[in-house]
């Protein structure tokens, strides 16, 4: 059990000011993900709840404790490194046991607990055996291993399955979703760029850009209901189309966006559509998306199975009603009228 | 002066003129004798096949015959040597051997060799990792090294020179201008005459190699360190390791290959150490090593080919099997150990 609040957080690198005030608080047992583009601070941020990195001002409270000052091993957290960061001159069952050792424990159960999560993470054939002698599934398995052994409050994960190939990373992602169901009481916070891991994984995602929390939500309440440009652009695949002018003005906004999968794409010309050439389709087999260009801009638009519309034809595109979204001139969403 | 420049300068100019003249003309030979561009087929391809399998040996070839005619023909002219007499004259056994089995000097000559091995490359290696750690991260760390890794840059005579001065010994009532003894009398004691101490001299000629070599394995030992990832390390200090065990436990263990390596290469210096021994003290005062002893018998005083002859083979039989698992390390280190 262990909440994790976060205040007027900052970290500087000299002059380089890497996090802006970072409030943030993260419920008992909850699953967060930190998404956000390559150097918006995600993994930054992760590092300094872990304590490899100093945090410059503001709090750290784990457990309602002030912890800025607590050493990592200290603040009852363990981490999974992207790289995995296993020991590659200990044995497994030397990389997971190292922790209780430097705890003090005595051998008998250190051996009983290090046993139990190999079983748990069918790890025990290989418990002898060195990193290098490993597949990259289980080297994975033996860093969460490493992490389980401890009893953490927090898990912390940075971006555990981009080093594996895309079949084992889904797989590998499922098994992450199965171990936080069974440690219902532990804390998990998972930094990612990958939306996917961030919408299946996550209870609340946590979206970042240039070192600023832009929203915090559940998955669906941000893909429903994204605060801002930023965030509407960032969550959902493909891309939301954003049209400015006069479709906007007509909805009483500055920029409208537009999600791939709520526009209508229509062979005839439809009232307040908004008309355009296809460019190129891409037909994936379960949906097909079409590229058309027009007059403000090229527009995404998703069409269930295969599209029959063809290259080269003259479109008309129109929102499905009630699935717009309106952003002001600053890119802040105004509430649907 | 003037004439020494020129005629280095030539023998450079001739030296590398006559290595890529020896492999464009050996290549263009080949290509004469074995055209690729044959007028049928299957004869252009056997002449590729067979151009590709003596090329190799073409351009090994001059160092192949270098060091036939520079190592491995005295290798065995001193193993013939060791089994003769003092002129080389008369087949002798293994009198040699028998001999030095039993004399005094070659006894301690072995004893103070072993001690050489144990205490060098140990120190040097220890002191070298542990600079290396403490130099990484601070400003003048690097200043630090180019000093400590200068008196590599110093040839052993040179550098047992500048040693002398520092264990140097005036007698009574004269000024003391060795650093060590002006130290010492400055704490109030006696000075002494350093290299005249009988086995604790071995130690102040040691110091000299260990301070030559420190620097070598400081530098290898730093490149080293820097090549462990650095997450390894995090992940130590978020399992809870002080920095003593994450040094002991996860750098130094990361790194073993290349401190063996350190180690070994050290060793096999250790085991040819001479010049020292020679310019300090010149074996007297129970210094003698087994590379002097082998001088003096060879060259000097002595004038015993045989016994001369018969000490160099004992070295290189000790030498040998750790140069051959310093190879092996260095291959090993190369080939991506893991």
């Amino acid at each position: 059990m262990a909440n994790i609040k976060l205040s007027n957080l900052n970290k500087s690198y000299g002059a380089v000011h890497i996090l802006k005030d970072v409030n943030l608080d993260i419920k008992s047992g909850e699953f967060i993900v930190f998404v956000g583009p390559s150097g918006c601070g995600k993994s930054t941020l992760l590092r300094s709840i872990c304590g490899l990195e100093a945090i410059s001002s503001g709090t750290l409270e784990i457990d309602g404790a002030v912890v800025n000052e607590v050493p990592p091993s200290k603040r009852g957290i363990a981490m999974v490194f992207q790289s995995y960061a296993l020991y590659p001159h200990m044995s497994v069952y030397e990389n997971i046991s190292f922790a209780l050792e430097n705890q003090g424990l005595d051998r008998a159960s250190i051996k009983q607990k290090v046993e139990k999560v190999a079983e748990m993470l069918q790890l025990t054939p290989y418990l002898t055996r060195l990193p290098k002698a490993l597949s990259g599934g289980q080297r994975q398995r033996v860093a969460i291993g490493r992490a389980i052994v401890r009893g953490a409050k927090v898990f912390l994960f940075d971006e555990p399955l981009s080093n594996l190939d895309a079949a084992l990373r889904v797989q590998t992602r499922m098994e992450i979703a199965k171990l936080k169901r069974a440690m219902p009481d532990t804390t998990m916070v998972y930094v990612t760029h990958d939306q996917v891991e961030a919408m299946t994984l996550a209870d609340r995602i946590v979206v970042l850009q240039a070192g600023r929390v832009e929203q915090v939500g559940t998955p669906m309440e941000l893909y429903e209901k994204p605060g801002n440009v930023f965030v509407a652009g960032f969550i959902g695949s493909p891309k939301m189309n954003f049209v400015t002018g006069d479709p906007a003005e007509r909805a009483g906004c500055k920029t409208l966006g537009i999600r791939p999968e709520h526009l209508e794409v229509s062979a005839s010309s439809l009232a307040d559509g908004i008309p355009g050439v296809v460019e190129y389709t891409e037909i994936l087999g379960s949906d097909s998306f079409v590229y058309v260009a027009t007059d403000y801009g090229m527009i995404t638009a998703r069409e269930n199975g295969r599209t029959a519309i063809s290259k080269g034809q003259k479109v008309w595109l129109k929102p499905v009603s009630g699935y717009v979204h309106r952003f002001d001139g600053n890119g802040k969403r105004l509430d649907t009228p | 002066m003037l004439t020494q420049v020129f005629w280095a300068f030539a023998t450079v100019l001739i030296g590398v003129g006559g290595c890529v003249g020896y492999f464009y003309a050996s290549n263009l030979l080949l290509d004469r004798l074995f055209p690729a561009s044959a007028s049928n087929d299957a004869h252009a391809i056997r002449n590729l096949k067979i151009q590709s399998s003596v090329r190799p040996w073409l351009f090994l070839g001059p160092a192949l015959v270098l060091l036939c005619v520079y190592l491995v023909y005295p290798v065995i002219e001193t193993l013939i040597l060791s089994f003769q007499d003092k002129t080389g004259s008369r087949f002798v056994g293994f009198d040699n051997y028998a001999w030095a089995a039993k004399d005094t000097q070659f006894r301690t000559s072995i004893f103070n060799n072993f001690l050489w091995l144990l205490v060098v490359p140990a120190a040097c290696t220890f002191l070298g990792l542990v600079i290396a750690v403490l130099t990484d991260r601070i400003w003048w760390g690097s200043i630090a090294r180019s000093l400590i890794f200068l008196p590599l840059a110093i040839s052993f005579v040179g550098a047992s020179v500048i040693w002398k001065f520092v264990y140097d010994f005036r007698g009574e009532g004269q000024e003391q201008i060795g650093i060590l003894n002006a130290v010492v009398e400055w704490f109030g004691f006696s000075p002494q005459v350093w290299i005249a101490l009988p086995f604790w001299n071995n130690f102040f000629l040691m110091m000299i190699l260990i301070w030559i070599q420190t620097g070598f394995a400081t530098v290898i030992l730093g490149a080293a360190l820097r090549g462990v990832p650095e997450d390894t390390i995090e992940a130590a200090v978020i399992d809870g390791a002080g920095p003593f065990k994450i040094f002991w436990r996860i750098m130094v263990p990361q790194i073993m290959t290349t401190i063996v390596v350190v180690w070994t290469t050290i060793t096999v210096l250790v085991l040819k150490v001479f010049d020292i021994v020679l310019t300090m003290t010149n074996g007297q005062w129970d210094t003698q090593v087994l590379a002097n002893l082998m001088f003096d018998w060879m060259f000097r005083g002595g004038g015993d080919f045989g016994r001369g002859a018969a000490i160099a083979i004992v070295i290189m039989l000790a030498v040998l099997p750790i140069m051959i698992w310093n190879i092996r390390q260095a291959n090993a280190e190369r080939g991506g150990g893991h």
